[in-house]
C-alpha cells in the first residue's frame, strides 16, 4: 500500500532559512542544505523548499542551494516560489530538483502548466493553490502573489482545470488555517481529494500530530506538509510517523 | 566506467551523484561512443514513453543501447528506463520501444479511485526468497521505495520479476533478466536503502 507522506517545508530567502529553525548541533541552522540533511536522516518522505527571495535576479542563489542539496540528500526535493517560465523550471530540474511547484504563474498563464507537463512530464509539475474561504458555503477562492491578491477563481474548479492541463500533484494551502496551528482545513482538503484524481498535499494549520492524522484520514490527503512543528523540534519526523502508525495510518517507518 | 545515458528526459544529477558515491568514474553522456565504451550502462528517465524513444532515435542511441545489453555488460533501467525495455506502451500507441524484454506497459486503472500518478513510498515484496539477486543484497523484503509513474510493466517472463508492488493491482516493480536490472522505483531517491541498490549495481 502506498504510504502517506510527511513533508517538512522550509522557507528560504536569499539562500537562507527563515522563520527561526531551532536545531541543535548544526554548524549553521540557517543553511537549508544542513537542515535538509537532518530531515533526510529522520526519513522525511520528501522535502519542499519555498523560495521567498523577493528579487528575481537573485534566483541563482537558490539554484546553488539546490545543487548542494542534491549532492548529499537522496530524497525527493520540490522547489517552489517565483517560477515564471519553462527556463526557470529547466534550471531548477538541472540543478537537482525533482519537482517544481508553480503558483502565481499558473494562474497568470495556465498554458504554462500544460507546456511544462509536456516538456518535463506531469510527475514533476506541482501546482500550488492558496485557497481562502469565501464565506458562501463550501467555496474557496484562489489567491496569488503570496496570498496577497484575490483572483475571483473558485479553488476547486481551478484544481480540476490544472489537473486537466497536466499537473501531477496539488500543493493545497488553506490561507484561513495557515499560521493558526489549530489544524488543517479538512473540508477543503477532502473536497479536493474526492474531486481530483491526482495526489493532494495538504498544507496550512498543523499544530500537533492529531492534526496530521486528521488531514490524512478525514481529509483524505495523500501527504501532509508542515513547517513550524518540525522546525521548532516540537516533534521529529520520526515521532510523527510513530504516532501515525500507532493510529493506523499507513506511513513509512 | 559507468555511463548514465542522457537523452533529455529529466534530471540526471541525482542519479549521477548517487553513483559517484560508490564509483569513481561516472559519466553522463548522450553519445553512442560513451555507451559502447562503458563497463556498465544506466538508462534513467522520467516523462513520456513516445518522446523518450523519439529522443533516443534522434540521438542515434537505440542501437548503442541494444548492443550494450547484448554484450552482457550490466545494464540498469530506472523508472521510464524499465518501460523502454519493452516493445510498446499504452502511453504511446504504435511507437516502438527497445523491445529487449517481452511484455506490455500498461496504465494504472483509475476507475477504482486510484490516484495517478502513483507517487510516493510503497513497499517492494520479493518474488522468490530463494533466488535473491545480488542487486538486492542488504535490502529487506517489504522495504519502502520512492515511486512516481502512471504506467507499469507487465513482463511475459514471470521468472524475471524480482519484486512486486501493490497499487490497485500488483505490478512488477523490479526485474532482472541476465545482465539486465530494471526498477520502476527510484533507487537514487529512496534514501539509505535505495543507495544500497546503487552500491550493489556499482559493485557488480
Amino acid at each position: 500500500m502506498l504510504a502517506k507522506r510527511i513533508i517538512p517545508c522550509l522557507d528560504v530567502k536569499d539562500g537562507r532559512v527563515v522563520k527561526g529553525v531551532k536545531f541543535l548541533n548544526l554548524k549553521d541552522a540557517g543553511d537549508p542544505v544542513e537542515v535538509a540533511q537532518i530531515y533526510d536522516k529522520e526519513e522525511a518522505d520528501e522535502i519542499v523548499f519555498l523560495d521567498i527571495t523577493a528579487s528575481y535576479e537573485k534566483r541563482q542563489i537558490m539554484l546553488d542551494v539546490v545543487r548542494r542539496t542534491a549532492e548529499t540528500v537522496f530524497m525527493p526535493l520540490t522547489v517552489g516560489g517565483g517560477i515564471r517560465n519553462l527556463d526557470d523550471i529547466r534550471d531548477l530540474l538541472n540543478a537537482g530538483t525533482d519537482k517544481v511547484s508553480i503558483n502565481t504563474a499558473s494562474v497568470k498563464d495556465p498554458e504554462l502548466v500544460k507546456r511544462a507537463a509536456e516538456r518535463f512530464g506531469s510527475q514533476c509539475i506541482v501546482v500550488a493553490i492558496d485557497a481562502k474561504r469565501t464565506g458562501k458555503g463550501l467555496k474557496w477562492e484562489v489567491y496569488i502573489n503570496g496570498g496577497r491578491t484575490p483572483t475571483g477563481i473558485d479553488a476547486l474548479e481551478w484544481g480540476k482545470k490544472v489537473e486537466a492541463l497536466g499537473a501531477g500533484e496539488i500543493l493545497l494551502t488553506s490561507m484561513d488555517k495557515d499560521g493558526t496551528r489549530d489544524g488543517y482545513d479538512i473540508e477543503l482538503t477532502k473536497a479536493f481529494s474526492e474531486n481530483l484524481s491526482i495526489p493532494i498535499i495538504a498544507s496550512g494549520g498543523a499544530g500537533n500530530l492529531e492534526h496530521l492524522q486528521d488531514v490524512l484520514t478525514n481529509g483524505k490527503a495523500d501527504a501532509a506538509l508542515a513547517a513550524s512543528i518540525f522546525h521548532f523540534r516540537e516533534y521529529s519526523v520520526k515521532d510523527t510517523k510513530e504516532f501515525l502508525k500507532k493510529k493506523g495510518v499507513e506511513v513509512r517507518t | 566506467m559507468i555511463t548514465i545515458v542522457d537523452y533529455g528526459m529529466g534530471n540526471l544529477r541525482s542519479v549521477q551523484k548517487a553513483f559517484e558515491l560508490f564509483c569513481p568514474k561516472v559519466r553522463v553522456s548522450s553519445s553512442a561512443r560513451d555507451i559502447a565504451a562503458a563497463s556498465k550502462v544506466v538508462l534513467p528517465g522520467v516523462g513520456a514513453f513516445g518522446k523518450a524513444m523519439e529522443e533516443l532515435e534522434k540521438k542515434g542511441l537505440v542501437d548503442a543501447l541494444k548492443d550494450a545489453i547484448k554484450s552482457g555488460r550490466p545494464f540498469l533501467g530506472i523508472c521510464l528506463g524499465i518501460q523502454l525495455l519493452f516493445p510498446e506502451s499504452e502511453e504511446a500507441g504504435r511507437v516502438k520501444g527497445l523491445g529487449i524484454l517481452k511484455g506490455k506497459v500498461r496504465k494504472f486503472d483509475n476507475s477504482l479511485g486510484l490516484k495517478i500518478p502513483h507517487m510516493g513510498w510503497n513497499k517492494i515484496k520479493f518474488k522468490d526468497q530463494d533466488s535473491r539477486s545480488r542487486i538486492l543484497e542488504g535490502v529487506p523484503d517489504g522495504s519502502h521505495m520512492y515511486f512516481v509513474h502512471s504506467y507499469y510493466v507487465e513482463p511475459e517472463d514471470k521468472d524475471a520479476v524480482l519484486c512486486e508492488t501493490e497499487y490497485g493491482d500488483i505490478f512488477a516493480s523490479a526485474i532482472q533478466k541476465d545482465n539486465i536490472y530494471a526498477f520502476q522505483f527510484h533507487p537514487e531517491k529512496s534514501q539509505k536503502i535505495g543507495l544500497n541498490i546503487v552500491k550493489n549495481f556499482a559493485e557488480l
